[in-house]
């Protein structure tokens, strides 16, 4: 006669369950729906065509965003608004060229992750060595790249990748690297090794991991590694890098933008003109060291 | 004696209880309803469904999120019996009652205040990067033992506190009585009033370990690869949150049936101590 009282009990989440699954099915077509209407949007957007240089948050100034803190040798401690550091000296020259004194610029900080996701922007341009990826680009806009690194590995004195000169040579050593960079990539896709990479947030969880003996090897841009290996960990040293040319894989830093944003033409052309110009290649000498006595290590 | 007829009583009985299913099942369906429909015609969520609920993500990231997360179940399974053997014997030096042990009681209390203070993911930074600093081998420098080492702190020092209430929760006259009969301090503590404590500290004792279910996910900021920071680097490579979505899914999986045990294994022993529950 009587249902049995945990059925009963059931009966709201059974008619939840019930609703849910209506929804996921009528979601389909309220998405198509709306994807096909979206459509024309993105292409007005992108009909824009060179870019408008005025088309900021702020009328008459240029927010640019960088990290919280922001590193050497990229900007110098961690203050961008002097324009000292490389991408500082870079996001100065860029808002130069695109019609912005040094007063109209004014700088914001964002994480890392914050930046590349979708949705609306508190920034015009930001720039924290993001390396511009296909994947990336799905949800925001990339500048031309305003600097192209190699990877490269440091270990301390007696580390295990110690006078490798080819990937094959790392195969049993020990990395450690930033999550999410190119270096974590570079480890896990091209050098294969056989004992798992560490993984950390940041770069300075990779320095402790090197200090403490953790791992013989960490994985950086070579700016950084050449920072952390003359600056910062006491007895380390830059053991190689890997250029494009030997099989590396390089990382190509560009500003980051608000994805459709107007200002990504007027960007690109900035930075045209200032690697035509040779200004980029002048940044460049003055704010990064200069990396061409490290060893290079070859794919095979 | 049951007739065939329900009595006034059971029918009026039956139809209250119809009456509160009907009211629970229209006011569920209507605020899951209203949800269901008013998400989806939020401006972002177009941009939500693809930034979270991205079908291809979550089946290609999926396999390796379930092969990090058995790093976790591993941490999990050899971390939990120290935590409760810790936490077990800091409960039971601060219920000491000898003078002469006043500097074990002491130690009891700043163990517990301290780690139980810090937060564990700074305990995780400190102790992870902090010991091995110290010029340990390889093998000891390894980040799963000192991972291990900060939960067992940290976790003990909270359930030390769960275990000293649940003995403090023993009425004194169970004491008395077992100390009346000749029972020696020891025999007191071991047979009359553990037993009643831990039927107790079940439910507190759960959360703490779902709650370690999760904070196992914290050693991976000292290096190894387990589900959170698989989960971080799948996201960085799809730019795409569906791969946390993912991981939470697995974490349900297995924090949702362990709190289920526990409720299940509590009302049977309710139902065999026959103490009665009102609900």
């Amino acid at each position: 006669m009587r249902t049995s009282p945990a059925l009963r009990r059931l009966v709201p989440a059974i008619a939840v369950g019930a609703l849910v699954l209506a929804a996921c099915g009528s979601d389909d077509t309220s998405d198509d729906a709306s994807s096909s209407s979206d459509a024309p949007t993105d292409t007005a957007a992108a009909a824009d065509g060179d870019g408008d240089c005025a088309a900021t948050i702020e009328d008459g100034v240029l927010t640019i965003a960088t990290g919280e803190p922001a590193f050497y040798p990229w900007v110098i401690d961690d203050a961008p608004e002097t324009g000292e550091g490389f991408e500082a000296a870079v996001a100065f020259a860029v808002a130069a060229e695109m019609g912005y004194d040094a007063d109209s610029v004014t700088w914001v900080r964002t994480t890392f992750d914050e930046a590349i996701q979708p949705g609306a922007k508190n920034f015009d341009l930001n720039l924290q060595q993001y390396s511009i990826t296909p994947e990336r680009a799905e949800n925001i806009d990339f500048s031309l790249p305003y600097y192209t690194s190699n990877q490269a590995i440091v270990g301390l004195e007696g580390s295990a990748a110690e006078g490798a000169t080819t990937i094959a040579d790392l195969q049993d050593v020990k990395f450690g690297a930033q999550a999410g960079t190119t270096s974590l990539a570079f480890i896990t896709d091209v050098i294969q090794p056989t004992q798992e990479p560490f993984v950390y947030d940041d770069n300075v969880g990779a320095k402790a991991a090197l200090e403490g003996n953790q791992i013989d090897a960490a994985v950086f841009d070579l700016p950084t590694a050449l920072f952390v290996s003359g600056v910062e960990i006491e007895g380390s040293s830059v053991i190689g890098q890997f250029p494009a040319d030997a099989g590396g894989t390089t990382d190509q830093f560009g500003f980051v933008l608000e994805k459709g944003s107007a200002l990504t033409g007027c960007v690109d052309a900035a930075i045209t003109t200032l690697t035509d110009n040779g200004e980029l290649d002048a940044i460049t000498q003055e704010w990064l060291t200069d990396f061409t006595g490290v060893p290079v290590i070859t794919a095979d | 004696m049951t007739s065939a007829q329900p009595t006034r009583r059971e029918i009026y009985e039956r139809g209250r209880r119809r009456r509160s299913i009907t009211i629970a099942t229209v006011s569920t369906v209507l605020v899951v309803g209203a949800l269901v429909i008013l998400i989806p015609r939020t401006p972002g969520w177009e941009k939500v469904q693809q930034a979270f609920f991205d079908g291809d993500v979550f089946v290609d990231t999926l396999p390796t999120l379930v092969d990090a997360f058995w790093v976790d179940v591993k941490i999990l399974v050899w971390s939990t019996p120290p935590i409760l053997v810790v936490a077990l014997l800091v409960a039971l030096a601060r219920n000491t009652r000898s003078p002469a042990l006043f500097p074990l009681r002491a130690f009891a209390v700043v163990y517990t205040d301290v780690l139980r203070g810090i937060p564990v993911i700074l305990l995780v930074y400190l102790i992870g990067f902090g010991v091995p600093a110290l010029g340990l081998s390889r093998t000891w420098a390894n980040p799963l033992i000192w991972g291990t080492v900060t939960l067992v702190l940290s976790y003990s020092a909270y359930v030390a506190e769960v275990i000293r209430a649940g003995i403090d929760g023993v009425h004194e006259s169970q004491r008395a009585g077992a100390r009346s009969l000749g029972m020696s301090n020891h025999q007191t503590m071991q047979t009359v009033i553990l037993p009643q404590a831990f039927r107790r500290i079940v439910p507190p004792m759960m959360n703490s370990f779902v709650s370690l279910q999760k904070d196992v996910a914290l050693v991976s900021l000292i290096g190894p690869v387990e589900i959170l920071r698989q989960a971080g680097i799948e996201k960085s490579k799809y730019d795409n949150f569906t791969p946390y979505v993912a991981a939470s899914l697995i974490f349900l999986a297995m924090t949702i049936p362990c709190t289920r045990l526990a409720d299940w294994a509590l009302a049977r022993q309710r139902a065999k101590t026959g103490a009665t529950a009102i609900s």
